[in-house]
Parts: C-alpha cells; sequence; structure tokens
C-alpha cells in the first residue's frame, strides 16, 4: 500500500479536526476490510485517522427499549455479550458468523455499515429492526443510511458513534453464505415488533433494501407458506462467479422462508 | 516517522515505523521474528494470526502503529526455557502437521480457542472455531485432535 499520514486519535472531536485538516481522509475503525482494500490500492488517503483509541465509542447499554452499540464495539464483543444474547440474541448470532475469530477480534459494526458491503451481515440488521445511527453531526433511521453499494449517508467528516437496536419481539437472521469469505450471497433478517414485521435483505442486490412484499404478506399471515405468493424479480439481483441473479433471487424467497420459520 | 512501543512476548521494543508498515512485517522483518508467517497477505489463511492484548488477530491486516502500547504474542513467545507449550507439543504428538508453514498460526489460533471454550473441546467447536486459518496438507484431521489434546493438557 502507499504510505499515509498516520493519526492516532482519543476524541471524535480530535478525530473529526484531523480529517478537516487532511487532503484526502479516511477514518479507519478495525480496519478489516479498509486494510486489504489499501493494500489493493482501491484506496489510497493521505491520511488514516485511526479511531482504535476512542474508548467513547466502544460499548452495549440496554437502555430498556433498545440496545444502544458503540460503533467501536467489535464483532466479538457483540457475539459475546450477555446484553445482546439476551435481548436481541439474532444480533449476536449475527455478529459471531461474520468472517472468522480473528476478524471478528478487529472487525467493528461502525465500520462494517460505514463500508456498506453489498454482501455484509449488519445492513440486514440495522433496516429489519428499524436502527438508528447515530453519528457526531445527526441521528440517521437505518431506511435512509443505505444509499447505495459502498455508500451510505454520511458526509466526508461525518462519523458514527454508535447504533440504537430497538427491541423486537422477536428476529431471526439467516444466511447462505460464501462457504470460504463467510459473506452472505443472500442473507435475510426478520424482525417481528409491535408495529409489524420488517424484513431486510443484503447480497442480493448492490445495497441491502426492505423486503416490502414480504412484510406484507407476512403481516396477514406470518407464515413461511404465505412467502409462496411473492414474487422476487431478477432485475435488480447481483450477478458473479457465487452465484447468478436468477440463483440468488431464488435465494431470496427461501431464506425469507427460513427466517420466518426461524422466528418461531 | 511514527514511533511505537510495543511489548513483544515479554521484552519491550520500542522502534520508527512507516504508517504503512504491517504488524506482520515489523515482527518478522525489524524483528527478526519470523515465526509468524505470510501465507495469503488477505487476511484468509491465518498464518500470520498472533495475540495482541490476549486476543487472536491476523497480523497481515492490522498495522505496526496500531499494536502500539500493546502486549504482542507470538510463536516464539510460547516455549519455556526450551520446553515446548502444551499446544506445540500437542501438535507435534498428534502429527498436526506436515509441511508445517500453517502452524504457527494454527497454534495461536487453538490457544484463542481455549481462551474462549475452555479446555474440554468437541470436534465440531474445534472446526468451527478454525475456519479462520487454511491448511494444504493435512486435511485438518490431525490439526483437530492435537488442538483437542493440547487443551486437554493445558487444563491439567
Amino acid at each position: 500500500m502507499y504510505d499515509f499520514l498516520y493519526h492516532k486519535v482519543n476524541s471524535v472531536d480530535d478525530a473529526v479536526a484531523a480529517m478537516g485538516n487532511a487532503d484526502d481522509g479516511k477514518f479507519v475503525a478495525g480496519g478489516q476490510t479498509m486494510l486489504p482494500t489499501m493494500k489493493h490500492r482501491l484506496a489510497s488517503p493521505s491520511d488514516v485517522i485511526d479511531l482504535g483509541g476512542v474508548s467513547d465509542l466502544v460499548g452495549i447499554a440496554n437502555e430498556g427499549d433498545a440496545l444502544v452499540i458503540g460503533a467501536m464495539t467489535t464483532h466479538a464483543a457483540v457475539a459475546a455479550s450477555a446484553e445482546v444474547q439476551s435481548a436481541i440474541p439474532a444480533l449476536a448470532k449475527l455478529a459471531g458468523n461474520i468472517g472468522d475469530p480473528a476478524v471478528r477480534n478487529r472487525g467493528t459494526l461502525g465500520g462494517s455499515i460505514a463500508n456498506n458491503d453489498p454482501a455484509a451481515d449488519y445492513p440486514a440488521a440495522v433496516i429489519a429492526l428499524g436502527a438508528t445511527v447515530k453519528t457526531n453531526k445527526r441521528e440517521i433511521t437505518g431506511d435512509d443510511f443505505f444509499t447505495g453499494m459502498f455508500e451510505t449517508a454520511l458526509e466526508e467528516d461525518e462519523l458514527i458513534t454508535a447504533v440504537s437496536f430497538p427491541i423486537p419481539m422477536t428476529a431471526a437472521y439467516i444466511k447462505f453464505e460464501n462457504p470460504a469469505s463467510r459473506y452472505a450471497i443472500v442473507g435475510v433478517f426478520i424482525a417481528k415488533t409491535v408495529d409489524g414485521n420488517r424484513v431486510a435483505i443484503t447480497g442480493a442486490t448492490p445495497c441491502a433494501y426492505r423486503g416490502m412484499k414480504f412484510e406484507k404478506v407476512l403481516n396477514e399471515d406470518f407464515s413461511s407458506n404465505a412467502c409462496d405468493a411473492v414474487e422476487v424479480s431478477v432485475d435488480r439481483m447481483n450477478s458473479d462467479i457465487h452465484a447468478s441473479a436468477e440463483y440468488r433471487a431464488h435465494l431470496v424467497k427461501v431464506m425469507v422462508k427460513r427466517a420466518v420459520d426461524a422466528c418461531g | 516517522m511514527p514511533i511505537v512501543n510495543i511489548n513483544v512476548n515479554g521484552k519491550l521494543v520500542s522502534a520508527e515505523v512507516e504508517g504503512r508498515t504491517l504488524l506482520v512485517q515489523f515482527l518478522r522483518e525489524n524483528l527478526r521474528l519470523t515465526g509468524t508467517h505470510v501465507g495469503c497477505d488477505t487476511s484468509q489463511c491465518g498464518a500470520c494470526v498472533v495475540h495482541v492484548d490476549g486476543k487472536s488477530v491476523k497480523a497481515c491486516t492490522m498495522l505496526a502503529v496500531m499494536a502500539d502500547a500493546c502486549e504482542v504474542t507470538t510463536i516464539e513467545g510460547l516455549a519455556n526455557n526450551g520446553s515446548m507449550h502444551p499446544m506445540q507439543q500437542a501438535f507435534m504428538d498428534n502429527h498436526g502437521l506436515q509441511c508445517g508453514f500453517c502452524t504457527p498460526g494454527m497454534v495461536m489460533t487453538a490457544l484463542d480457542i481455549v481462551n474462549r471454550n475452555g479446555n474440554d473441546l468437541d470436534d465440531s467447536t474445534v472446526r468451527k472455531e478454525l475456519e479462520g486459518n487454511i491448511c494444504r496438507c493435512t486435511g485438518y484431521h490431525n490439526i483437530v485432535k492435537s488442538v483437542k489434546a493440547g487443551a486437554k493438557t493445558m487444563g491439567e
């Protein structure tokens, strides 16, 4: 990778200030995607601002109706958290199946959603649970946060501080994973809430999305059989060496049905 | 250039490094601790696994500067006065390696497995936990046996 100016910061304010002074700066969280991207020279920032020392961004708190997880909390910490396991077990399970143990010890919630890889797991949870992404400037709803492939609503100098996940009645995440990378070829998160059912799909299209058609039929009849009535269009589906667009469209319905069954 | 202070295998090391220096490069090229291997250099194979503050990480996907003020343990830090760590001994006793390239990463990951899952491990736990370490020789069977045996000895 090309060299860069390295900045270690201890606070969100210092991080934002360092970004303001940089020509073409990048925040780095756990670096599990960013460092490989820089090695490939797909990114070559002038300045790298390391959030690893910002302790305010780490932690998990149960606020009664929501779990608030700091942006720099690692996947391993979310997976192992008794708080998450009891309030939203599907979220702990999702975090525990990202990558592999060493990657989970470095990779973070904030890094994952800021990167918004089309095959990442967390975006499905953020959308389906109706989470709120908190930044140093504002609060963004999960529905508005993910805007396209590797694109989010974040501005250049905007930093995720935490994500607030409302606690559902029940939820499940099922993914058909790439056996080598554990990325989702198709992943489906379903949350049953007092306001209805929410379905989010990742891996299938350039950006995770809400499965509104599935939500409609599931709000009338929460059963996997009811999902048979939904047609999944192949038009927007990703197609690559791992799965064709037609196969992904097929998998979407299969994974939704499995997630419905897993909700019990 | 940034200066890092890292406790490596119990010894404090201070050095000036480029921001882009990977932890694995620092260990191998600056400190000549060549037990930590570079296999894929893309965070998939696990040959470079070391412990940072007691947790397994892929040293090819962490900058040396990120380990500043941390405690790093590499494969060289396991033996005690010339006698192998029980997990190393278990790999030897159970023929848990053929070419040996993946072994340092396997042993460091094995210790992380024991730290989180205890000393009485079953096959499926070990196999799932080893998903980030690739071996192209053994077919994994004897590696799984080694990890279980090493874990057991460590508990005695």
